[in-house]
Parts: structure tokens; C-alpha cells; sequence
């Protein structure tokens, strides 16, 4: 498949005025930024210590005191959700910074070498594919035992081949354009040009691709922990207390509820914002509206 | 000079097909180096762990030589290999039967419950894919669209406490989880795969729904559908005959990473509902440190991925006649 | 009484104004010439009548056609029209058609669809068709796919859609643009052939003066979605009685003033000379062919066969030849962006086959390149500066921040852009000026070469006449030599002395430019020369047949 995508002729004044027009990217901004500061909100306050158990208080349902009930152990919900969701948010974050770390320059020079090396490259890259995260992950523990860093490395590791992908796809759609070759007749190497041409015309891509993978880190990080594969209690984590409150779905709902909707929230709100993002730098899908 | 080229598209299909073919030989040969590269550096003697810590040393280097631990690397992995192909995947050290009789056991739960998974995501998204693009930018598109904004962001085993909660301890409708086992008469255990299979499938077919429109309104600003129109066919008509065709190929990519998001979601999705599938087995083997079933299930479902995207790709032939013909 | 009749139409898209009062007709029989540069509303015009605007378009007037009011016809209604009654051609032949179905399908769709025919009877019309517009059975089943058919041959198959209803009206939207001249000419000979046989009425669209005259009975010249002037073909371009009309058949026509220094040398050998500036020796480049297994491809494609010609310092040279002749491989290899096969090429006396980039330094400060594409050519992302700065980068010495800003500043004056552009992105730009730009980003290192890979070919005719003087400007100021690749005839006699016409990867003929083109003797040349319009010959043929 080749990928088709007209390269937007603005620079970023224009760009930012027109990004908080956009709805999709106004919502999901906002989403996003609320919840990045509930997680940095919690490492100076939250309505309760989430490290304290109280068992007299165990299972409270929703009220002016727990806002989001109490967990089994007595535990504030609404805290243990605020301090979860700096552990997501790092998680996902660090896993989408491993894929790209590795992913882009991999993609990257696979286009600007082609032939042997982009085929051995994309083929490594088949390999990497044929493990879902939830599988490296499954290897990684059954190693090394659980915890968040194998989480990390898994999700990170699953990121990968995806931004070789897209960067090496964004890539191969900048190198035929004349730009380049007016770039090769002067002279430029490949490794110039693919840094000074190449690389900028696809960060916003890259940037699209990036958020949509962060929101599958999050997702992705809840279902390891909820399996017991990711982060590990007392350490308190949104897919960890969905676990917990399994087995307690008829005297305490409000322990599935509220975590399960941080999640949904999150990666609503970060799925906006990529939507948003690339609806305002494709100039196609602009037009249809 | 018809035949001529009747042939050559021929032999251009073929070496499309077989050039995938290998790709895909290839992956699993490495894959399968890699499982087995994990399972040599994890720490821990075998031998050891099934005779217990009261072992003596000679009892368990007897043991060794009998499992082939002591022999070269190259020829344990060629041993295991060959073992996989003639589907041996040797002993479990906790159960002490064959793996291949306790997959065969759960596979029959989990292999049904991703393809029925898969088959309502597809039988929702495609459906729900056309009706947006047909209504582009009008309120049934929006609201279609806002459901399925929503939908990628629910995580699956959390949509399936929800949906546990409503129709089992609420409604009281279907049971809360278990599997009554394919004896018990096939209606009872496809009741009992309902919930899971709509858990799975709704996340997975509202990312597909939004591929779906999205390379239909793609394929709509063609050129070609332009002279379709111009040709006097009525848009519905359009969108059918020519623009779901051309539409498919970004959506059957989607589909076969969605099988192997499906099989991990699959795994996920046992523990809520307490089905004994290969989920079930792989988490109670970690625990366990039972590694010889872990790495046969893992095995197993990555070459269930490979082959999968090698099925895609093969598809694609089917779709795109340029692969056919061109390199 | 006429068969299209388009009174006060005027049209917005979201807004903005497209169009305003135009006035048109279209007589059963008649070919009507559409003409205007981009922007001018031309295709905007067709598509009200097809009614396959964008739905935020507005139009307001009257459109009839065969006595039905066209801009109140419900959707059923123009269903019923579309294929049927009126057919059209689209520019894109490449991208117009279906790549999964097969052409018979594509022709047989529409013939079913009006006539409720049987699928074989459908198929069978659609076979006629195909015969009828050159895509005989033998070599073009009803089961090939596009993608196994040239441009050409395509643009047959568009039209045969088009017409295999026999419809009253035939709309043609700049249906060669996309094609070379001398499929050009085989595609209106085409049309005018199809349109007389059936008694259809032709509503054709093009950009090309040329084009139109040698086609159309009458002419409507548009510009800024307004009708300039409209009238009997001859008779408007001969008088050219509306400023805008004469304007743009002068520009059609423009040859740049130039002092002919050159030609003052009559007699003395073109194209090979004592002291070359380069020199391309039995050149060979060979394409790997199609894999035809796993392990099989069949034989190489020869894109330039045994190639050899030189050029002298300041020489102005045109390479012209039908798409695909190997022109461009062969410009890319003389910029040393692609490697010969077997022989050599010397620039200034240095061999540039097979050196590695560093040592290829030199040659690329004297040699630079300008592409056909104004918008293609730029990276988005950077500023004029910068841009216009790449090709300092061979310099030996790295220029300071002063001096490379003070470069710039020159060489867009010399351009005729200001210094004060430099900090502009480039889609603050018009074509025409991009094309400056290029030309600028050309110059700055004072090379000895420039390579032009059809440099005025997406400009329109005014901007491109301003450009093609620049050109010559450029090459008496500066002494620059040119390799223009192009397939437009009248691009090579306005500004080159020399021509090489290039086929299926041969140089077949080469003189002085005006002696090639008035006297072509291989019959490459002879059938481009022949297929070429020209506004002067259509005129005075249209003037003759009328008496």
C-alpha cells in the first residue's frame, strides 16, 4: 500500500490559530490536559493516602466523603484513580518513546536506503508484528516475573514496528518529490536529506501516529496490570483496581465503574486530539467538511 | 497475444504468492528462534523444578539427559522445531501429560470465541462503515461516528464487567461466566460465549467502522468514481459497485491486525468470564512456572498472527488485480 | 435552436464566486471551444451542466439542455441525462478509471444501466465501442484491467464510456492535457470523428489556443469565471478584437527577443563541438525488467540505447521526444542522479560516471536543475532563503550568514523577486513565480549548465511566455548553457538553437532547431512536428475553409 498525503503549506502561527478552532482538537486538548494535571495534581495532594488501609471503611459506595466509593481495603477511589493515572500516563508515555525512538530512524532509513536493507529491515519488522504486546509481555514476565518495567518494554517493543511503519511509508511518499532531487543535485547525502527534508515534512504523522499510540499504551497498560502482568499492587494502577473489583461486581459496582471510565475518558480525550491533529494538517479531509 | 499475456498475469500471481509465502515461512522460523532463545536464557533448571528440591544430583542430571537438556543448543532447538511440526510440544512440568492434549483441551474455547468475535465486529463495522460514508457529514455520520469515538476508548475486559453486570447480575439473563463445555450440547456453550464475543467484538468493530469510512470517503474523491457518476449511476449505486471494492484494501489490512488484537483480547477476556481457554492456561502456567506450555501457547497464537497476515495478503491478490500482475 | 443552452449562470462554492453571468450555447452537430487559463471556471462550467458539483455549490441562472431545465432537475432526472444523453471526458485518463474491474465492465456498466440490456448484449455494444474508438479485440479484450493500458489507450477507454450511448452532447474536459502530442492529436482526431459520425454536440474544454482552434466552429474565451468574448472560431482569433483574447494568443504564439549571438556562427557544426562543455558518450541505461517468477525477470528495458552527443559552453539545446522516449533518464544521468548502464559522461572535460558524491562536488557547482512541477519543487517546510541557499551547499568554502543572504538577495533579483521575499514560505507564491524561485535556487552558484526537465509545461500561456523570456535573459546575461527537456515544440524554436529528437530511447535526428522543425526527415520528428498545434496554421486553416 502506498500512503497519499498532501504536505500542508503553513507554518505553525497559522496552524496553532487554526488547531483551536478545530473542535475535535479543542476537545480533546482539553481532555488530555485536564488529566496530565490530575497525575501531576497527585503527587502533591490527593483526598486521601492511598497507601493507608482502612478496613472499617471497606466498600462504601459513592458519597460527599469518597466521591467514587471505597475500594475493599477501605481505600479512597477518587485518590487511588488520581495516582493511577500518573503511572498510565508514564507507562504509555515511555512505551510510545521507545517505538519512536527506534521506529522512526529504523523507517527512516530503510526509505532512504531501499533495496536489501529496507527489505531486511521490514522484515524484522514482520517478526516484531507477530508478537501483540500482551504476548512479548507474557514472555517478559514468565523471565523476569511481573512488573510495570516489563509492561513498558512490552508496550514499547509493540511500538516499534508500528512507527517504522508509518515512517517509512511517509517517507517513501517525501522521496520521489522533486524537492529531493533538487536536494540531491546539490549534493546532499541521503542522511542530510533525510534530516533536513524528509523528517520534517513527516513529524506531523509521526505526531498523529504518536498520540494514537499513546491511547493504545493506556489501554494497553490496563490490560496487563488487570492480568496481573504490569503494574503490581500496592502500587495503585487503573487495570489493578478493575481486577480487584471483579469479583465484588454485586456489592461494590462503583469499583469497576469509575477507574473503567478514567480509562475511557483518557483515551478519548488523547483519540481527539490526534483526530484533531489531523484534521487540521490534511488539507483533504479539511476540505470535505 | 491474449494467451500470452493470460500467462504472464499468471505467472506474476505466482510469484506474488510465493514470495509471500516465504516472507511468512521466514517470520515463524525467527519467531520460533526467539521463543526458543527466551526459553534457554530463562533461570531455573526444568529438571529441577519437576523433581522437586529434594532431588539428588544424579537423579536430576538423569533427568537432564533424558529431556536432551545436556545436548548442543543447535540440536535442542532442530529437536524442538521438529517437535512443533509434528505438533509435540513436549511435556508439561506441572500436569505431566503431553501440551498439545491440554491445548487441544482449551482451543476449542478460544479459537470459537475469536472468530465469532471477529465475525460480529465485521458484520457491525462494514454496515455501519457505509452508512456513514453514504450520509458524509450529515447527523446519522455524526452520530455513528461519535458512538465509534467512543467505542475505541473502551477497553475491552472493562466493557465486559459492564456488560456482566447488566445482563448477568442485573437482568439475570445469561450466566456470569463458566463454560459448560462443547458436551453439554452446543447451544449452552455458544450462550455462554455471547458475552465475550460482543465484549470483544464492539471495541475492535468501532476502530473498524471508522477504517471503513474513512477509506470509503477516501476512495470517493477518485477520479473514477466521477466518470461512474458521470456514467449516470445513482451515488448509492456508486458507492456499492465501485468505491466498497477499492475500499477494502486498507480495511483488510485493519482486519488482520485486528486478529492478532483479537487473540490477546481473547486471552484478556477468559479471566472475566472464567472460560477455560488458552488464556485461562498460559496465566495458571505462569504462576506455575510451567514454561514448556507457556512458550507452546505463545507459539501457537504467533503463528496463528503470521498466518493470519499472510491470509491478508493473500486477499489482497484477490481484490487488487495490479498485484496480480505487477511485481 | 440549441441543444445546451447556458444563460446568467453564476456559481459559489462555499462563498467564494466562481463563476458570474456566463453566457453559452451548444448547437446539436456543433463543437464549441471552452477556453481560459486555471482559475478561469472552465471545469466548474461542465460539471454544473453534469451537475456533479461539490455539494457546498451554489448555482444560480438557467442551463438547459433538450428543452430540460437542468438546475431544477431532480437527481432521478439527471441519472437519466448522465450517460446517457450527455457524456463526458475527464483530463486524468491515469486516474479515471476503476483499477479493479475490467474495462468491459466499465464500458458495458453505463449501457446497462440506461438500457436494461442483458449483460452479453451490453457487453457486445461495449465491444463495438471499444473497435470504434481504437482498442480492437484482439489486443484489448474486454477482460484487461486498466493498469495493463498506456495513458492513451485509456483516455480511448474513458471515451468510449462516454460515448457508447451515442449521446447528445459530449462534454471534454481538457481530454489530452495529460497526454503527449502526438497522442493529442490522435485523440481529437478521435473525437472530431465521433462527434461528426453521430451528429453530437461537443462542448470542449482546453487551456490550449491551439488545441481549441483547430477543434471548435465557436469559442468562448473565460477568465476570472467571466466570459471575455465569445464568437465564430476564425473570426475572433484573427481579429482579436478583446484585449484578453489578444493577450493570450500572443502569448501562445510569444518567442522571446534575443539578441542571436549564436546563429551568428551559420554553418559551424551544432552538437559537436572542438572544446565541449559535456560531452555524453554511447550512453546506456537498462532497466531491470518485470519479475516474472520468483527468480525470473524478462529482458531488461533499454530506457536510453547507446546514446552520444555534446554540448558547447552557452549553448542553448532542446531534447524533445514522446513521453517515455527516455528524455528524462537521460537528463537525470547527465545530473548525475542515475548511472549509466555502460559509457561516459564528461562535464567540462571530467568524467561524472561512477564517482562517489564527494568527488562529484565540482561538476554539481556548475551544473544545476530546474523541474517541471512549480509546486513539487519546494520543500514546504522551508523558507525562500534556505531553499534558494541548497545548492551553496557544494561551494568549498562555506559562505558566512552575510554573504549566502547577500547571494540570495542577488540571484532573486535576478529572477525578478524581490530581497524581501526571502523570508516567505513558498506557498506564498504563485506558479509562475515558484518557477522564478526554481529558477533562482538554478542560478546562484553561477553554474555553466542548467538542465530544465520541462520547466514551462504547468504554467499557463502568459506566465509561461514570462518565464521563457527570463530563460533567454538569463542565457545572454549569464552565458548559461541549456538542456531543455520537453515535449513542446514551440518551447524548443522559442529558445534554443539546437534540437536532438529523441525515440524509444534513440537520439534519431538533431540540427539547428528551426532547420529540425520546418524540414524534420526521420519520421519521429516528422510525426511531432506534424501532431504539434499551432495557433498560426490552425488559424490560417480555418480561415481557408471558410474561404
Amino acid at each position: 500500500m502506498t500512503l497519499r498525503f498532501d504536505i500542508p503549506e503553513e507554518n505553525l502561527a497559522s496552524i496553532l490559530a487554526k488547531a483551536f478552532g478545530n473542535r475535535s482538537f479543542l476537545a480533546g486538548f482539553i481532555i488530555t490536559a485536564l488529566v496530565a494535571a490530575v497525575a501531576i495534581v497527585s503527587f502533591f495532594w490527593t483526598p486521601y493516602d492511598v497507601t493507608r488501609l482502612i478496613i472499617a471503611d471497606k466498600t462504601q459506595s459513592p458519597s460527599p466523603a469518597h466521591w467514587f466509593g471505597t475500594d475493599h481495603f477501605g481505600r479512597d477511589i477518587l485518590s487511588m484513580i488520581m495516582v493511577g493515572a500518573r503511572n498510565s500516563i508514564a507507562v504509555a508515555l515511555v512505551a510510545v518513546g521507545i517505538g519512536m525512538g527506534v521506529g522512526v530512524p529504523l523507517g527512516a532509513f530503510a526509505a532512504a536506503r531501499g533495496g536489501l536493507v529496507d527489505e531486511a529491515l521490514m522484515r524484522l519488522n514482520d517478526l516484531v508484528f507477530a508478537f501483540p504486546a500482551l504476548l512479548s509481555a507474557i514472555m517478559i514476565t514468565a523471565i523476569f516475573g511481573p512488573g510495570a518495567v516489563n509492561a513498558i518494554i512490552a508496550i514499547g517493543i509493540f511500538n516499534i514496528p508500528v512507527f517504522a511503519r508509518v515512517a517509512r511509508a511517509g517517507a517513501l511518499a517525501i522521496w520521489p518529490r522533486e524537492f529531493i532531487l533538487a536536494a540531491r543535485a546539490a549534493g546532499k547525502s541521503r542522511t542530510l536529506i533525510t534530516l533536513e527534508h524528509v523528517l520534517p515534512n513527516i513529524v506531523t504523522l509521526l505526531l498523529v501516529q504518536g498520540t494514537i499510540q499513546f491511547a493504545l499504551g493506556i489501554l494497553a497498560e490496563a490490560g496487563l496490570s488487570y492480568v496481573g502482568l504490569g503494574t503490581q499492587p500496592p502500587m495503585p494502577s487503573w487495570g489493578r483496581m478493575l481486577f480487584d473489583a471483579q469479583t465484588r461486581m454485586v456489592v461494590a459496582p462503583w469499583m469497576a465503574l469509575f477507574p473503567g471510565m478514567a480509562i475511557v475518558v483518557t483515551v478519548l480525550g488523547l483519540n481527539l486530539l490526534g483526530d484533531g491533529i489531523a484534521d487540521i494538517l490534511d488539507p483533504k479531509s479539511r476540505r470535505q467538511r | 497475444m491474449q494467451s500470452l499475456l493470460g500467462r504472464r498475469t499468471g505467472q506474476n500471481m505466482t510469484a506474488y504468492l510465493l514470495k509471500r509465502l516465504i516472507i511468512a515461512v521466514l517470520t515463524l522460523v525467527l519467531a520460533s528462534m526467539v521463543v526458543f532463545a527466551v526459553l534457554e536464557i530463562i533461570p531455573g533448571d526444568p529438571a529441577r523444578l519437576m523433581l522437586g528440591m529434594n532431588a539428588s544430583a544424579d537423579q536430576v542430571e538423569l533427568l537432564r539427559n533424558q529431556m536432551g537438556l545436556n545436548a548442543p543448543l543447535a540440536l535442542r532447538y532442530l529437536h524442538w522445531a521438529s517437535g512443533l511440526l509434528s505438533l509435540d510440544f513436549g511435556r508439561s512440568y506441572t500436569y505431566s501429560v503431553p501440551v498439545i492434549d491440554l491445548v487441544r483441551e482449551r482451543v476449542v474455547v478460544s479459537l470459537p470465541l475469536a472468530l465469532i468475535a471477529l465475525a460480529l465486529s465485521t458484520l457491525i463495522a462494514i454496515p455501519v462503515g457505509l452508512f456513514s460514508a453514504g450520509r458524509h457529514g450529515r447527523a446519522g455520520d455524526t452520530i455513528a461516528m461519535g458512538a465509534a469515538q467512543l467505542g475505541v476508548a473502551v477497553p475491552n475486559f472493562w466493557f465486559a464487567l459492564m456488560l456482566i453486570y447488566l445482563f448477568a447480575v442485573w437482568l439475570r439473563l445469561v450466566p456470569a461466566g463458566g463454560f459448560p463445555g462443547w458436551g453439554a450440547g452446543v447451544w449452552p456453550a455458544l450462550k455462554s460465549l455471547f458475552l465475550p464475543a460482543i465484549a470483544l467484538a464492539l471495541p475492535q468493530a468501532a476502530i473498524l467502522a471508522r477504517v471503513t469510512r474513512s477509506a470509503l470517503i477516501e476512495v470517493l474523491n477518485e477520479d473514477y468514481i466521477r466518470t461512474a457518476r458521470a456514467k449516470g449511476l445513482p451515488y448509492r449505486t456508486v458507492l456499492w459497485r465501485h468505491a466498497l471494492r477499492n475500499a477494502m484494501i486498507p480495511v483488510l489490512t485493519i482486519l488482520g491486525l485486528q486478529f492478532a488484537f483479537l487473540l490477546a483480547g481473547t486471552i484478556i477476556i477468559e479471566n472475566v468470564f472464567y472460560l477455560p481457554g488458552l488464556g485461562r492456561l498460559v496465566f495458571q502456567a505462569i504462576t506455575q512456572r510451567d514454561l514448556i506450555v507457556v512458550e507452546s501457547v505463545v507459539m501457537l497464537l504467533v503463528a496463528a498472527v503470521i498466518a493470519v497476515n499472510l491470509l491478508v495478503d493473500l486477499s489482497y491478490a484477490v481484490v487488487d488485480p495490479r498485484l496480480r500482475s505487477r511485481q | 435552436m440549441s441543444l445546451l443552452e447556458i444563460e446568467n449562470l453564476s456559481l459559489t462554492i462555499g462563498g467564494t464566486r466562481i463563476l458570474r453571468d456566463i453566457e453559452l450555447s451548444v448547437a446539436p452537430g456543433e463543437v464549441m471551444g471552452l477556453v481560459g487559463e486555471s482559475g478561469s471556471g472552465k471545469s466548474m462550467t461542465a460539471l454544473t451542466v453534469m451537475q456533479l458539483l461539490p455539494w457546498a455549490a451554489r448555482a444560480t441562472g438557467r442551463v438547459t439542455f433538450d428543452g430540460i431545465d437542468i438546475l431544477s432537475a431532480t437527481e432521478d432526472q439527471m441519472c437519466a441525462l448522465r450517460g446517457d444523453d450527455i457524456g463526458m471526458v475527464f483530463q486524468e485518463p491515469m486516474t479515471a478509471l476503476n483499477p479493479v474491474k475490467t474495462i468491459g465492465e466499465q464500458v458495458a456498466e453505463g449501457i446497462r444501466w440506461h438500457t436494461k440490456a442483458s449483460r452479453a448484449e451490453a457487453e457486445e455494444r461495449a465491444r463495438k465501442m471499444l473497435d470504434r474508438v481504437g482498442l480492437p479485440a484482439a489486443q484489448f479484450p474486454l477482460s484487461r484491467y486498466p493498469h495493463e493500458l498506456s495513458g492513451g489507450q485509456r483516455q480511448r477507454v474513458v471515451i468510449a464510456i462516454a460515448c457508447a450511448l451515442k449521446p447528445k452532447l459530449l462534454i471534454a474536459d481538457e481530454p489530452t492535457t495529460a497526454l503527449d502530442v502526438v497522442l493529442q492529436a490522435q485523440i481529437l482526431d478521435l473525437l472530431r470523428d465521433l462527434v461528426a459520425e453521430n451528429r453530437m454536440g461537443l462542448l470542449l474544454i482546453s487551456h490550449d489556443l491551439a488545441v481549441v482552434t483547430e477543434m471548435a466552429d465557436r469559442i468562448t474565451i473565460l477568465r476570472h469565471g467571466e466570459v471575455m468574448e465569445a464568437g465564430d472560431t476564425a473570426r475572433t482569433l484573427s481579429e482579436q478584437l478583446h484585449p484578453y483574447t489578444r493577450q493570450l494568443a500572443q502569448a501562445s504564439m510569444h518567442v522571446p527577443a534575443r539578441a542571436r549571438a549564436h546563429e551568428a556562427g551559420q554553418g559551424k557544426p551544432l552538437l559537436q563541438v572542438a572544446k565541449p562543455l559535456l560531452q555524453v558518450e554511447r550512453v546506456t541505461r537498462d532497466y531491470p525488467g518485470r519479475r516474472i517468477s520468483l527468480f525470473k525477470r524478462s529482458a531488461p528495458i533499454r530506457a536510453v540505447n547507446d546514446v552520444s552527443f555534446s554540448m558547447a559552453p552557452g549553448q542553448s539545446v532542446a531534447l524533445v521526444g514522446r513521453s517515455g522516449c527516455g528524455k528524462s533518464t537521460l537528463a537525470r544521468m547527465v545530473l548525475a542522479l542515475d548511472e549509466p548502464t555502460s559509457g561516459t559522461i564528461r562535464f567540462r572535460g571530467q568524467t561524472i560516471t561512477g564517482k562517489s558524491e564527494a568527488d562529484l562536488k565540482p561538476a554539481r557547482r556548475d551544473m544545476q536543475v530546474v523541474f517541471q512541477d512549480p509546486y513539487g519543487s519546494f520543500d514546504p517546510r522551508q523558507k525562500v532563503e534556505k531553499l534558494v541557499a541548497e545548492p551553496l551547499h557544494v561551494l568549498e568554502k562555506k559562505p558566512t550568514n552575510a554573504e549566502r543572504r547577500q547571494m540570495v538577495a542577488n540571484a532573486l533579483h535576478e529572477v525578478g523577486l524581490s530581497p524581501d521575499d526571502m523570508d516567505k514560505y513558498p506557498h506564498e507564491f504563485s506558479g509562475g513565480q515558484r518557477q522564478r524561485l526554481s529558477i533562482a535556487r538554478a542560478i546562484i552558484t553561477r553554474p555553466k549548465l542548467v538542465v530544465a526537465d520541462e520547466p514551462v509545461s504547468a504554467l499557463d500561456v502568459s506566465i509561461r511566455a514570462q518565464i521563457l523570456d527570463l530563460f533567454a535573459e538569463l542565457n545572454q546575461k549569464l552565458g548559461i548553457a541549456y538542456l531543455f527537456i520537453t515535449h513542446d515544440l514551440t518551447v524548443a524554436r522559442a529558445i534554443t538553437e539546437a534540437v536532438m529528437v529523441m525515440h524509444e530511447g534513440k537520439i534519431v535526428e538533431r540540427g539547428r532547431t528551426n532547420e529540425v522543425l520546418d524540414h524534420p526527415r526521420s519520421e519521429a520528428a516528422r510525426a511531432l512536428v506534424t501532431a504539434a498545434p499551432d495557433l498560426h496554421r490552425a488559424i490560417a486553416r480555418r480561415l481557408q475553409e471558410q474561404g
